[in-house]
């Protein structure tokens, strides 16, 4: 398989990766190496395989639900690129 | 003192022979004078180590120590430290000061060990060679121009140099094992579930496992029992007692059937490493094991198998560094989507990019059956074929990686050739299983790892076959002679 350039941005905009222009052939030729490389799957008939959900084939544990962790937004928050009362500051969404 | 191991350290904290002030200035003063021939640290915590030290001796005076009390370790960059800078090795996070303890941070903490710093890796894990960390290649100790392996690659070179006695890792394919062959020190991977990943941060969340890493099993250990055990932040921890693996070192190994994959010993598998491999197999003969050869049919499958699952759940979790709450930002946003696509552009070094890229490939609408499922269904062979293995043997061994260290740059450019030199080590991550790596001998000035498998939980049968080799052998007491 050959990524093409539209394929690469396409993916590229799914992962919400900029990437720049002069790089998409050095993407696109190492994605496509990679994909050819895992391609060897397709070599084992697996119709009849489950697919493995837990290397020790454990249910996800539950727990009740109630609040476990203290209240830490003003760490967090410490961190953040914007912040203002007690809010993340992003671009404006809706004009 | 660096000389010592964490037996031995803890032996002469307890007999007052020296501090664990004495000995934290010592390393930290190695790690000024040494370090930057290997740039193994990210970050030196100066201050809050000679204070954690000053701690463990008012500890050690009030009798209240354990044998990691005051004995000075090292964290990979990947655990979260409350207050200090966890990169991550990646540009994304260089500005992230972590608002919390990861549990293993916490667990070392609370038995009194001292943080000497955090140690560098390939950005958030993903690579074989230490190479793409944002803070440059980390050197290996016992030839400079050589990787130390990776991911894991600062705290197997920073142990190997003797900057540490001993130091965090991770594995998700190979990443506390291979990197341990590389620089010639003992890693474990414990079973998955083993450790818990609370404050570990997230690569492929089904594969990933912390482990120690240092110079000896019996530091090893030590290690395990102090960062093992139920931790219910974690929805994957194991709820098993942890046993006292340091009680279970010296038993006798006769009798112990080792079964060698002979998929472990073909095409691919450098002759010198294969001479070494089998010298390591003949010292457990001596030692009074039985070698069978066994068959993991499916081990071809594993490499391609893995870079399915770990991209695909690499680009779910690196969803979370979006630009917005923490981590990097690029400069003044158009909008919401270009805050996404240039903070993590420009944020992710190429390798995450391309993980990233083909984990959302596998997992976008139409390819999910044809990639994810596929190689879960796989991943169900792959681990029957041990289950199958361990009804013969007791313990699987093999090289830990087909090659002793290459050098720098020489397989930067070429992503595929890079994953195969995790061709004997992924198939335990698939399958959750504890693995090890311990020094078997060199190739010229490289060395070369033995790599154990053991079935779940085993890890201390791990350690106890570990340790009677390492009593045997002197392979994992030679220094680099540049650190000596």
């Amino acid at each position: 398989m050959e990524l093409d350039r539209k394929a690469v941005e396409g993916i590229a905009h799914l992962a919400r990766l900029a990437i720049s222009e002069e790089d998409i052939p050095e993407y696109a030729h190492n994605l496509s190496n990679i994909l050819n490389f895992v391609a060897q799957m397709d070599a084992v008939d697996t119709s009849s395989v489950e697919p493995m959900a837990h290397p020790l084939k454990m249910a996800q544990r539950l727990r009740d639900d109630t609040v476990s962790e203290p209240d830490g937004r003003d760490r967090f928050q410490a961190i953040a690129p914007s912040v203002e009362a007690g809010l993340y500051l992003v671009p404006k969404v809706i004009e | 003192m660096h000389t010592k191991t964490i037996a031995e350290l803890a032996a002469g904290l307890a007999a007052r022979d020296y501090s664990s002030e004495e000995l934290t200035r010592a390393f930290l003063q190695r790690i000024g004078r040494l370090d930057p021939k290997i740039n193994s640290f990210v970050t030196v915590t100066d201050e809050a180590a000679l204070a954690a030290a000053r701690e463990a001796d008012r500890r050690i005076s009030a009798g209240e120590a354990g044998p990691l009390t005051g004995v000075p370790i090292a964290h990979k960059d990947i655990f979260c430290t409350d207050g200090v800078k966890t990169s991550c090795g990646s540009r994304m996070l260089d500005n992230f000061i972590a608002p919390y303890d990861a549990t293993v941070v916490e667990r070392f903490k609370a038995v009194g060990a001292v943080m000497l710093g955090k140690t560098n890796m390939d950005e958030f894990a993903m690579g074989s060679s230490n190479e793409t960390s944002f803070y440059g290649p980390v050197k290996n100790p016992w030839e400079l121009e050589a990787v130390p392996g990776g991911s894991s690659g600062g705290s197997a070179a920073a142990v190997a140099a003797r900057l540490a006695p001993g130091a965090t890792g991770t594995d998700t394919g190979g990443s506390i094992r291979q990197p341990a062959a590389l620089c010639g020190i003992t890693g474990l991977k414990p079973t998955y579930g083993r450790v818990s990943r609370w404050g570990m941060i997230a690569f492929a969340s089904s594969l990933d496992q912390g482990g120690p890493m240092a110079r000896t099993a019996e530091d090893c250990a030590l290690m395990l029992s102090a960062m093992a055990g139920f931790d219910p932040r974690d929805s994957t921890s194991v709820d098993q007692p942890v046993p006292d693996y340091t009680a279970t070192l010296n038993g006798d190994l006769k009798g112990l059937k080792i079964g060698l994959p002979k998929e472990y010993f073909g095409e691919g598998l450098d002759g010198e490493v294969a001479k070494v491999i089998e010298a390591a197999i003949d010292e457990y003969r001596k030692l009074g094991a039985e070698v069978v050869e066994i068959s993991l049919p499916n081990t071809g499958l594993a490499v391609p198998t893995y870079y399915v699952v770990a991209p695909a759940e690499c680009s779910s979790n690196l969803s979370r560094f979006d630009g917005a709450r923490y981590g990097y930002r690029c400069e003044q946003p158009k909008n919401l989507e270009d805050l996404y696509k240039r903070s993590r552009g420009e944020g992710f070094g190429p390798e995450v990019k391309r993980r990233i890229m083909i984990g959302t490939y596998a997992l976008s609408a139409g390819y999910y059956d044809a990639y994810y499922l596929k190689a879960q269904k796989l991943r169900h062979l792959i681990s029957d074929d041990f289950t199958q293995a361990f009804e013969q043997v007791d313990v699987i061994m093999g090289p830990t990686s087909p090659t002793v260290a290459f050098n720098i740059g020489e397989k930067k450019d070429d992503p595929v050739t890079m994953y195969l030199s995790d061709i004997y080590t992924i198939a335990v991550n698939l399958a959750g299983l504890p693995g090890m790596s311990i020094p078997a001998g060199f190739v010229g000035n490289r060395p070369v790892g033995l790599q154990l498998i053991g079935n779940y939980f085993d890890e201390g049968r791990l350690l106890n076959v570990a340790h009677r080799f390492q009593q045997a052998t002197d392979w994992h007491a030679r220094v680099p002679e540049a650190f000596a």
